[in-house]
């Protein structure tokens, strides 16, 4: 075989390899997918929904309360974290400083890439000990520290993704900066900033650490927002690891229900970003 | 479009604080601890809850380290633990004054998953001393062919499985294995979490079940109720008399028999290795750690009623899952000693 | 307008038009999404603050020894560090030799061969893989890599690669290959991602001109294109292994929890994420808490450099592509 032939020979190889690799790799999604929709389907059943867990061995128990619990400390962290990144954000784009700016950015990236089991660390020593219990609002305020930052950067990104001639035209028109902001900037990039945060919520619902030593556990419905509480990733956690077939199930139904949620959020926050992008050009 | 909007939103705040406000109306008792008793404290807690709707008492099996741990902090309304706190440990707790109050008694089993093995296996304390110190290796050593002449045991590598956090059942299995080996009383030591010279660590007594459970050659130390629970084998160990017991009702009350007749007021003691020819040498009181003083008034109702219940009719709730209920003259001094708590 | 001035009683100048900025709304608009954006700070100072703080007895107690010390033992107030250093440094390593190969192979496919909207699809699919929470992944490697590795896969190179320290020893399925194993698949999206991009970033006529000098489609990527890409291929290995590193709750499932400096990839290990989820609700003195404290110190630094790092490549990356048009 001379040179040339030889030549064309690996690279058909070498491509036909990257091909095998993009084959692992998407297809290993497509088996995570498939086994917990297959184990996840067969065990998910009203129970599930409905009951309060049960004691150790005993069947027919469920994660009503952790998924409420999940619910209440998602949503307390979104109520704190939202509205924080999103006007922090809005400072970065429209108001910031040289230095404060770098700043800021800095931080929040640096915060963005804090293990979520250091964050856990921060919320027990600020919230649980001096509050002196366990609380959803440790919990909560540890996945609100996780989401600021992702808030913060995207609202950034997705205002300064507004064109130069929307603002122009309102502050020509007699409108001050922030009511240009309030009413031509944000709702211009609102599809981008509602993409991020959703996409935000969907990868704090999923956080299981900082949750360990912050809102505990519980094994009825949870008593108040300075109480523990049960949620989904914990129960996940302690049922996979015991020796329980019913436990196992569960944990498999929690799993599935779980990843829906998150992924449904996925899917749905990048096709409100896809369609909004094409209205936009259109 | 927006007034729908504004409406949505306020009333899904709403329903988080409805949420959160109807709860206050209940006392909501929280309490960490071992693992050892969880069955049967999850049942208590949970039939408790049904006889008095408002109080919730939410126990959290984190360990018995974690109990300790937790209650010296005041993170928790009470504690649970396998093991007696120290008078360091005690002394720690500065607001109050730590009150012992045994629940049940247990037996730790060793419990394998050995294939072709069906049978009981046989233990010595110097057996079990050398398996989980790694100086035994193989299922089919000599050392373990000779305490269980008979028995086909197939070659694999032993799997040891231990606790990963501070836990009350491994500071009774190292209290035994400390009594019955000098070796592993020097190198290893006893405590609830010692330096394991090697094996897998799992979380909680259900963690080292789930473990052994699915590991082919896996052996672990777990409360009675693990092991019959999940339908696991376990095996007999043998006691200061000599004689080898499977742990049981019988064989644990049987260990505490000794004590019971001569409990110290603080209820502190340790039933490890007991004498007697049918005791069973690996049980223990488990405890519920009370402060003496409870500034809450509805806690400290339903505090005092839950243990007035757990000492009368909790009682029947232990021997069907294999923990054996307290001895009638301990009841009595523990019956004495709730009036300590103001 | 004209009616809040008359509100105004007549002051000087100076203070007449700081008033009228103040109505206008914009200081007040300013300070605060100021205020709202400083709160990032405050958190991220009081987080290094708290864990300083708590560390310190540890520090003081075992200084930069606590680096080089085996034992970890609570009872006897010895700790030490590097069983933990080193089991999240081999499965992180460990993790990275298998997805940064797959991955970049993965990302060259879906930038030079894919079509477009094949290779936006599939990038879509590998993106959704980053966001499963990492108890999932958990869950599934223990009931389902576990036993593969048990029975297949760890005797299999137990069998062929025996020779090899990393080979031997008792098998459990548990361990470092485990860990090592999950992690890397949930590092591919990190590496596919940003190499993708990275990749596309290059500028069409560095490919042409390859071409057009006689080179095959593989020689132009891999000697023209990748190298062009380096910066931020390097990048997403570095984010991939910020990742890696701070992995809690899928490692400490699947890894045995044993702290234990083992050659073996067999053996059970832990690592610094994994010992804080296990033991920080039950470390029984202030100085075992503090000892966590210090390794989450640790861990913090560590993401922190490399994520900077990372970052840094990554702009790198995109300034060049663009400088160069």
């Amino acid at each position: 075989m001379n040179r040339t032939a030889r030549r064309k020979l690996i690279s058909n190889i070498m491509m036909a390899l990257t091909g095998v690799c993009t084959f692992l790799t998407v297809s290993t999604l497509f088996l995570i997918l498939g086994y917990l929709l297959w184990n996840g389907g067969t065990s998910v059943d009203w129970n599930f929904f409905t009951k309060l867990p049960k004691s150790p061995g005993e069947t027919g128990g469920g994660m009503a309360n952790a998924i409420v619990g999940s619910a209440q400390i998602i949503g307390l962290a979104a109520l704190i974290g939202v509205p924080i990144g999103f006007i922090g954000g809005v400072y970065l784009a429209e108001f910031g400083g040289k230095t404060m700016s770098f700043l800021v950015r800095y931080t929040a990236d640096l915060l963005n890439g804090v293990p979520s089991i250091v964050i856990g660390i921060f919320a027990w020593t600020v919230v649980v000990v001096p509050m002196k219990s366990f609380s959803a609002l440790a919990g909560a305020l540890s996945l609100a520290v996780m989401l600021i930052p992702i808030g913060l950067r995207s609202t950034e990104q997705f205002m300064l993704s507004v064109p130069l001639p929307l603002r122009e035209g309102a502050l020509a028109l007699g409108a001050s900066k922030w009511k240009t902001i309030a009413t031509v900037v944000v709702p211009a990039a609102i599809r981008g900033i509602l993409t991020g945060m959703i996409l935000g919520v969907a990868r704090i619902a999923g956080e299981t650490a900082p949750l360990l030593f912050t809102a505990l556990n519980n094994q009825y419905w949870s008593a108040g927002f300075n109480q523990p509480v049960a949620t989904l990733p914990v129960m996940i956690y302690y049922r996979a690891i015991s020796p329980y077939e019913d436990w196992h199930r569960q944990a498999w139904a929690a799993g599935l229900v779980l990843l829906a949620m998150v992924l449904v959020a996925n899917i749905a926050a990048r096709l409100i970003l896809s369609r909004g992008a094409g209205a936009q050009r259109g | 479009m927006k007034t729908r909007r504004t409406f949505l939103f306020g009333s899904v705040i709403a329903g988080f604080l409805a949420l959160g406000a109807s709860a206050y109306a209940m006392v909501q008792i929280n309490a960490a601890g071992a693992t050892f008793p969880a069955a049967i404290y999850q049942k208590w807690f949970e039939k408790f809850k049904t006889a008095h709707p408002d109080d919730q008492i939410n126990y959290q099996a984190i360990g018995s380290g974690g109990g300790v741990r937790q209650l010296t902090e005041g993170t928790v309304d009470f504690g649970a633990s396998d093991f007696p706190l120290t008078d360091e440990q005690i002394a720690k707790i500065t607001k109050y004054h730590v009150l012992h109050f045994p629940t049940v008694m247990g037996g730790v089993v060793p419990t394998y998953n050995v294939e072709g093995v069906s049978t009981d296996l046989k233990f010595t304390g110097q057996l079990l001393a050398d398996i989980f110190s790694a100086k035994i290796s193989k299922w089919n050593d000599a050392e373990i062919a000779k305490v269980n002449p008979g028995v086909k045991l197939p070659s694999t590598d032993i799997v040891v499985v231990h606790r990963s956090e501070g836990s009350g059942t491994t500071f009774v299995f190292t209290d035994f294995l400390s009594t019955v080996s000098p070796d592993w009383k020097n190198k290893i030591g006893k405590g609830p979490t010692v330096s394991w010279p090697s094996g897998l660590g799992a979380k909680g007594n259900e963690g080292v079940a789930g473990q052994v459970k699915q590991t082919p050659g896996a052996i672990g130390y777990v409360e009675l109720f693990y092991a019959i629970q999940n339908k696991m084998p376990f095996g007999a160990v043998q006691n200061q008399a000599g004689k080898f017991l499977k742990a049981s009702l019988e064989s644990v009350t049987e260990a505490a028999a000794g004590a019971a007749k001569s409990m110290p007021a603080d209820f502190r003691v340790s039933i490890v290795n007991a004498p007697g020819a049918n005791a069973y040498p690996l049980s223990t009181f488990t405890w519920l750690l009370i402060p003496d003083s409870i500034p809450d008034a509805g806690k400290k109702k339903a505090i005092v009623e839950f243990l007035h219940w757990m000492l009368t009719t909790g009682q029947n709730d232990a021997a069907p899952l294999s923990y054996a209920p307290l001895p009638k003259s301990v009841i009595a001094k523990e019956e004495a000693q709730i009036a300590k708590i103001h | 307008m004209g009616n809040t001035a008359a509100v105004v009683a007549p002051s000087p100048g100076g203070a007449r038009r700081f008033l009228k900025r103040l109505q206008d709304g914009d200081e007040i608009a300013h300070m605060l999404t100021l205020i709202f954006a400083a709160s990032v700070l405050l958190i991220a100072v009081l987080l290094v603050y708290e864990l300083w703080i708590h560390s310190s007895e540890s520090r003081q107690r075992f200084g930069f020894n606590f680096f080089f010390t085996q034992t970890w033992d609570p009872n006897s107030g010895q700790f030490g560090a590097l069983p933990y250093i080193y089991g999240t440094i081999v499965t992180s390593v460990l993790a990275l030799l298998i997805s940064v190969p797959l991955g970049v192979g993965a990302a060259i496919f879906l930038a030079e061969l894919a079509p477009a909207r094949v290779s936006n699809m599939l990038t879509f699919l590998v993106e959704l893989l980053a966001a499963v929470p990492s108890v999932i992944y958990g869950l599934l490697a223990i009931f389902s890599l576990v036993p593969l590795l048990r029975t297949y896969i760890e005797p299999g190179l137990k069998a062929t690669l025996g020779f090899l320290p990393m080979f031997q020893g008792p098998i459990y399925g548990i361990g470092f290959l485990a860990a090592g194993l999950i992690l890397a698949i949930m590092t591919f999206p990190f590496i596919i991602s940003i190499s993708r991009e990275a990749l596309l970033e290059v500028p069409r006529e560095q490919r042409e001109a390859a071409l057009a000098l006689g080179a095959t489609k593989w020689e132009s990527t891999w000697q023209v294109v990748v190298p062009y890409a380096k910066l931020g291929i390097m990048g997403s290995i570095f984010l991939a292994l910020a990742r890696a590193l701070g992995e809690t709750m899928a490692v400490t499932m699947v890894i045995g929890n044993d702290p234990r400096i083992k050659a073996s990839l067999f053996a059970p290990g832990y690592t610094i994420a994994a010992v804080i989820a296990n033991e920080f609700s039950e470390a029984v003195n202030g100085l075992h808490q503090s000892a966590l404290i210090e390794l989450g110190l640790v861990l913090f630094l560590l993401t922190m450099i490399l994520n900077a790092g990372a970052r840094l490549l990554i702009i790198a990356t995109t300034k060049k592509g663009s400088s160069r048009e």
